[in-house]
């Protein structure tokens, strides 16, 4: 085809520079400082059918990331790749690397169990047990063998008040955690998981159920807790996702589109799907 | 027409009257065990009937009956005939009789009839004449009699507990002694010894001991002795008379001049005396005391043996097993173990828990009792583990629709935080499923208790010497016979000699057994309920 041969002589820089800048990615400061976790060429099957296709990606350390894209694009998927707890749907299939601190999850001499405590959960649906609110915080640490009282109180405590419940809930700690409203059931869903001193939080959709009064004080609490650790974010709300996060990923039909700076690809996406999806042109 | 049938209005009503039906049914049931059962209890007045050939009749009126116009055709209309319970079988043969309505000339209630209760041949119904002591003659007339009576009888009651205390726990205890002692001796010859120093030491215990026994019966034999001291004459409605030892008598009463307030405290006394006492007359009179311990006893063992094996059966299939067609196999296999015919069961725990594994218990480890069966014959263990096997399925079922129940999300969370499958069904899925798991008790025990059939072969009896627990060690004896109210029933109602007599008790044994039932399910439903409310998270 001689035009385009033409085109690129003609210009040859523009065309060029842009491929250049493609790959290798451009040295980015956020995405290549400390990753906590590296996805490599991860392929996933449901059964036959495949839910991801070739995901790479990298999250920063202490920073949070956001997961957007319609329904149905893997995003909710990939998360529970990141503590395995795909595991128990049968007939599902992983290929290609998930990193945690350098360290295959899916090794055989990864233990799943060990790996949860680093890597908590925050659902979608609201799910404290039909326990009291201690014994909910206090499960995680239960199960690691804390017995002795005091060190539980302490747990509970601070669990408690990094999920910002304390103040709310220190009078009724032994009433049944399904007494509370929703809101507050989910920041102690997040102080449960915070009790057993996770390293990376993965939360789906977690303000998907509540009122714009809970979703902003959980929205809030998630800047506190990105002091401490990496916060993994899947959800429907983009201005949620502008707000809150740190770097955005845009998943769409299972593959990764764009994942980049949350302020580039809320203002200057480079893939036209990104742009036509955040301004609700489709999904 | 059309209208009606597509707005479903039509199946509402039809849905409506299948409730109405049910409930109607199961109300009526429960109405008439309840009029049937608790009437009994009442102490009933005596009534003299005069009839037209002179003869009188006397006893208590037990059931009315209208003679069909067209089987009697030279009777009025409306007129029936009357059961009478006449009693004092040891002078009639019968202590029931039929009498024509037409035939009676008048009624009357006599104030000096007497209802005395007694230990053997039923009720008498008659007239108190004398009282003798040996051949003299302690009172006389009917009215100086009726005044001594009420002491001697309270003695007798006293002498007979005596006596029942060193049959039954002294005695009893010392045949307990020599019968271990005497087992012990067999099992020393077992290891081949012959005389050795042990051996003669427990003759020596045995000969100890019926010494003692010695004892007891000549104790035994003057306490007989004074029983028999007084006598007292009874004089039917025809003046026939019979002498009726005092140690016979339970109580006696003259129910027609009994006030409302002392019907009440005696049947009170005569509902008490039922759950307390020990049966007598072939079960057709005393107490059902050892079948409601039986039956209740039995249900417990059989829910320690079902319950914790059908949830891990059903935890198993629903949590670990992978749901392929192996799976779907067992599901379908233990849903159709819950519609096999229990003598089935029944047929099968005598084969395998009585005679196979039984039997092999008392190989090993009762050799010295043998040729006599310890626990290869049938006895309550078996009769529980048999019962356990019938209701297992049902478990199984409720508790897997339990487990069912249990939101995904507590799986996932428990898991998220590092919990191990186990733990989470250690500590979150359980507990979420037991409202599940007690459904499943409560169908349990209420099919338990009901069963009659597999419990016949595999350890009920007519009559056990004694319960299957008692204050000799190990106090919970596993392997002894026991009584049950079912079986009580069907015995009484249709084995013994004495039908009409035993109608009433039947009636009685019932409500208790559906008293024990319900108050089972009471128990287990407002546990349930209670665990209920605090899933749901009110107040705890």
């Amino acid at each position: 085809m001689p035009s385009s041969v033409d085109i690129v002589s003609q210009h040859p820089h523009t065309t060029f520079a842009h491929l250049q800048d493609m790959e290798p990615p451009m040295p980015h400061p956020l995405l290549d400082s400390k990753p906590k976790i590296t996805i490599e060429q991860v392929d996933f099957y449901y059964g036959e059918k495949q839910a991801l296709f070739h995901i790479t990606l990298t999250i920063p350390t202490r920073k949070v990331t956001a997961f957007i894209g319609p329904s149905g694009c893997g995003k909710s998927t990939l998360l529970r790749c990141l503590n395995r707890l795909n595991d128990l749907i049968e007939g599902t299939r992983l290929k290609g690397r998930i990193c945690l601190d350098g360290q295959d999850i899916y090794d055989a001499s990864m233990d799943v169990t060990d790996l949860r405590t680093r890597v908590g959960m925050v659902f979608q649906k609201v799910n404290p047990f039909p326990k009291s609110i201690y014994q909910n915080v206090a499960y995680g640490p239960q199960l690691q063998g804390i017995r002795r009282r005091a060190e539980l109180d302490a747990i509970v405590e601070r669990s408690l008040q990094g999920a910002g419940l304390w103040e709310e809930v220190k009078d009724r700690l032994h009433q049944s955690a399904l007494g509370l409203s929703g809101g507050q059931q989910q920041r102690l869903c997040i102080a449960r998981a915070l009790a057993v001193n996770p390293e990376v939080l993965l939360m789906d959709e977690p303000c998907s159920a509540l009122d714009p009064i809970s979703t902003a004080k959980i929205e809030e609490l998630l800047h506190t807790l990105k002091e401490q650790l990496t916060v993994v974010i899947v959800t429907h709300n983009m201005q949620q996702a502008a707000r809150v996060s740190d770097v955005t990923g845009f998943f769409l039909m299972g593959e990764l589109i764009e994942y980049d700076d949350t302020k580039k690809i809320f203002t200057n996406p480079s893939d036209r799907r990104t742009e036509d999806y955040i301004t609700g042109r489709f999904g | 027409m059309k209208k009606l049938l597509s707005s479903g209005t039509l199946f509402i009503w039809i849905c409506g009257l299948g409730v109405a039906a049910s409930l109607l049914m199961v109300f009526g049931l429960l109405f008439l065990i309840m009029i049937n059962g608790l009437g009994f209890f009442w102490p009933k007045d005596l009534v003299e009937l005069t009839l037209k050939d002179g003869t009188t009749v006397l006893g208590e009126i037990h059931e009315r009956e209208i003679i069909p116009h067209s089987i009697s055709p030279e009777l009025p209309e409306g007129k029936g005939r009357l059961l009478i319970k006449i009693g004092n079988r040891d002078l009639y043969g019968l202590d029931f009789r039929w009498v024509d309505e037409q035939d009676i000339i008048s009624r009357a209630k006599p104030p000096d009839a007497v209802m005395l209760e007694r230990r053997e041949w039923g009720n008498f119904y008659g007239r108190v004449s004398r009282i003798l002591r040996g051949d003299r003659i302690v009172a006389s007339g009917t009215e100086a009699s009726w005044q001594v009576l009420p002491q001697l009888i309270e003695r007798a009651n006293a002498l007979q507990e005596e006596i029942q205390h060193v049959e039954k726990d002294l005695i009893g205890d010392l045949n307990y002694q020599i019968e271990q002692a005497r087992l012990a001796i067999r099992a020393h010859e077992l290891k081949g010894e012959r005389d050795s120093p042990e051996i003669a030491a427990l003759k020596r215990d045995i000969a100890h001991y019926e010494q003692i026994y010695q004892q007891y019966v000549a104790k035994l034999q003057a306490l007989t002795d004074q029983l028999d001291d007084y006598a007292v004459v009874m004089q039917d409605t025809s003046g026939q008379e019979t002498i009726i030892p005092i140690g016979l008598i339970i109580k006696a009463l003259r129910p027609n001049e009994m006030d409302v307030m002392e019907k009440c405290l005696m049947y009170l006394a005569n509902v008490w005396a039922l759950l307390s006492e020990e049966p007598r007359e072939a079960n057709t009179e005393g107490g059902i005391f050892p079948a409601i311990v039986g039956t209740v006893m039995m249900v417990l063992m059989m829910s320690i043996a079902a319950v914790p094996f059908g949830v891990i059966a059903a935890v198993y299939l629903k949590e670990y097993a992978h749901q392929g067609w192996v799976v779907r196999m067992v599901r379908i296999a233990v849903n159709n173990l819950a519609g096999i015919p229990s003598i089935v069961f029944g047929v099968f725990g005598l084969g395998f828990f009585v005679y196979t594994v039984g039997g092999t218990i008392d190989q090993l480890w009762y050799p010295e009792a043998l040729p006599n069966p310890t626990f290869g014959t049938g006895g309550i263990l078996w009769a529980s583990l048999t019962l356990a096997l019938l209701t297992v399925p049902v478990v199984i079922v409720a508790t897997e629709e339990g487990l069912a129940s249990v939101p995904q999300e507590y799986r996932e969370g428990s898991l998220a935080l590092g919990a191990t499958k186990f733990e989470s069904i250690l500590r979150v899925i359980l507990p979420c499923a037991l409202p599940g798991i007690l459904t499943g008790f409560i169908l349990a025990v209420a099919r338990a208790t009901g069963e009659v059939a597999p419990l016949m072969l595999t350890g009920v009896v007519k009559l056990a010497p004694s319960l299957p627990i008692d204050s000799h060690f190990p106090f919970l004896h596993l392997d002894r016979k026991f009584m049950h109210l079912g079986f009580h029933i069907y015995d009484m109602g249709f084995q013994s000699p004495n039908v009409e007599a035993a109608k009433p008790m039947v009636y009685v044994t019932t409500l208790v057994l559906v008293t024990v039932v319900v108050t089972l399910n009471l128990t287990a439903i407002t546990l349930r309920n209670y665990m209920r409310k605090r899933m749901k998270g009110a107040a705890v």
